[in-house]
């Protein structure tokens, strides 16, 4: 029992120092513009531009729902108008970030879990470093970059789309006019809402894709290695991007 | 000049290398042989830094390579291609971008770059295959694009690992010739890590058997060919026992 917690102890204290070492790593290789510019542009397109078509359809059902649902709450109970605050506000302060993070973590995460796990289980990224340069600078740079300047960029579009199909809704299925919903929208609107949501998108992004690159990066084995390096990804991502929802509740709000 | 002074090495409680000791000399190749899981790879490793020894060192130009900072690191890299087992081709490049990239990072300019990766290509009977993915050719030509990869760098030291291994002996031919052709043409040195010993005959200088972590013998191709060692006898003839 003592041996199992030891070890299990020993096991948590070295992987806080790969993770704290491949951050290390990263910094260092910042400064590398000419390795992991060219790179960069790539993954802006691949995480950025391919990743809209999911997030919006996410967003765009979840402005349905939260507007029906709201109405289904607020009936008998609240004005009516009340529904474009709570879409508005719940959009932009939390079900936009973290519904289509979660989705972001799937397909991005995962993504580049498998690809950089195989990669390393090819012996690519041995090649990269023969080839004279830092995997860092090549792979994980470009990867971070793109993710953490996209997320926010992706999910403003969600927030407006869950927004837009949430008057739609209330236009066709609630009896709410376009007047109501814009006043309930307003009413406790703050610009702090609108960056709130999208710097905490950012985090997301910076998060996911340094999970995806570590998880990838420490895959060993082969396929089924970078098997459960993807299944990895995907969970630690997830469950990251809800504890740091929470902690900037916590410090923000 | 490449020294491996007493090197040791082990992968948890195992135990790899132990007490490697040998010598390359500029402009030889030297081909590396013993059976499966013995470390060859392993030592080929730390010629270029991707691994570093538990204790010895490896000397490459006088420099201890587990020394070497980053910038050293890469230094050193640059005077070194490395043609791996599987060819390690980038699956997401193209075969001239495979090509190009390593020659990117030293500074040349897209003229000298593609006159390069035309130039490797023809070495290795591939020309016209610029546009190409790799998983477009087949085991053979991958090997050879990866050979043609370590040849466009113009390097001073030429490392193969396992390069006819998975190979039909005619394409196992094929690429002896190719490195016996490329010592030629630009009298690199070079390390080849096999237990194809057909190959090790046609490319080898001198032949250096690993055996149990440390070197069993090392020779000429005539000394080993006549060697009395019971162990690298039984080696080279394939005898079971």
């Amino acid at each position: 029992m003592i041996d199992v917690i030891g070890r299990r102890a020993i096991a948590a204290v070295e992987a806080v120092g790969r993770v704290g070492h491949f951050l290390l790593d990263l910094v260092r290789a910042v400064p590398d513009v000419r390795t992991w510019a060219r790179p960069a542009i790539v993954q802006l397109r691949r995480i950025g531009v391919d990743s809209i078509p999911v997030t919006l359809f996410i967003a765009a059902f979840t402005g349905v729902v939260l507007a029906l649902q709201a109405s289904y709450t607020f009936t008998g109970a609240v004005p009516l108008y009340f529904v474009g605050t709570l879409v508005g506000k719940t959009m932009m302060l939390e079900l936009g970030p973290v519904i289509c993070g979660l989705a972001l973590a799937g397909r991005v995460g995962a993504s580049m879990a498998a690809e950089l796990g195989t990669m390393k289980v090819t012996e690519q990224v041995d090649a990269l470093e023969t080839l004279a340069y830092d995997p860092h600078a090549y792979l994980v740079v470009p990867r971070v970059f793109a993710g953490t300047v996209m997320f926010p960029m992706i999910i403003a579009f969600a927030m407006a789309i869950g927004i837009v199909t949430g008057w739609l809704t209330s236009l066709a299925l609630l009896d709410l006019s376009t007047p109501d919903f814009l006043k309930g929208l307003k009413l406790f609107y703050r610009f702090k809402d609108v960056w709130f949501g999208l710097f905490k998108s950012g985090t997301f992004g910076f998060t996911i894709t340094c999970v995806g690159c570590f998880v990838g990066l420490s895959t060993r084995g082969g396929a089924e290695g970078v098997g459960k390096s993807t299944t990895r990804a995907v969970v630690y991502s997830a469950v990251l991007i809800l504890l740091l929802d929470a902690f900037w509740a916590v410090v923000l709000l | 000049m490449i020294e491996f002074q007493d090197v040791h090495k082990a992968f948890e409680d195992q135990a790899v290398l132990r007490g490697l000791s040998l010598e390359i000399r500029d402009a030889e190749t030297v081909v590396i042989i013993g059976y499966s899981g013995t470390g060859k790879s392993v030592a080929l490793k730390h010629i270029v830094g991707l691994l570093h020894p538990d204790a010895g060192d490896v000397i490459v130009d006088g420099r201890a390579v587990s020394t070497l900072d980053r910038d050293g690191l890469t230094a050193l890299r640059e005077g070194i291609g490395y043609v791996f087992q599987f060819a390690a081709l980038f699956d997401s490049l193209t075969v001239a971008e495979n090509l190009a990239l390593g020659l990117r990072r030293r500074g040349l300019g897209d003229d000298e770059i593609e006159e390069r990766v035309r130039e490797a290509l023809a070495l290795v009977d591939l020309s016209g295959t610029e546009g190409r993915m790799p998983a477009e050719l087949s085991g053979g030509m991958r090997k050879r694009v990866g050979i043609a990869r370590a040849i466009a760098l113009r390097p001073r030291y030429i490392l193969y690992d396992e390069p006819t291994t998975g190979l039909d002996p005619v394409t196992s031919a094929v690429i002896d010739r190719l490195m016996v052709r490329t010592r030629e043409h630009t009298g690199v040195t070079g390390v080849v890590v096999t237990h194809d010993m057909r190959s090790a005959y046609t490319v080898g200088d001198r032949i250096a058997m690993l055996y149990e972590g440390r070197i069993r013998q090392v020779g000429s191709v005539e000394e080993i060919q006549q060697t009395e060692d019971p162990v690298v006898r039984q080696f080279i003839e394939g005898r079971p026992e």
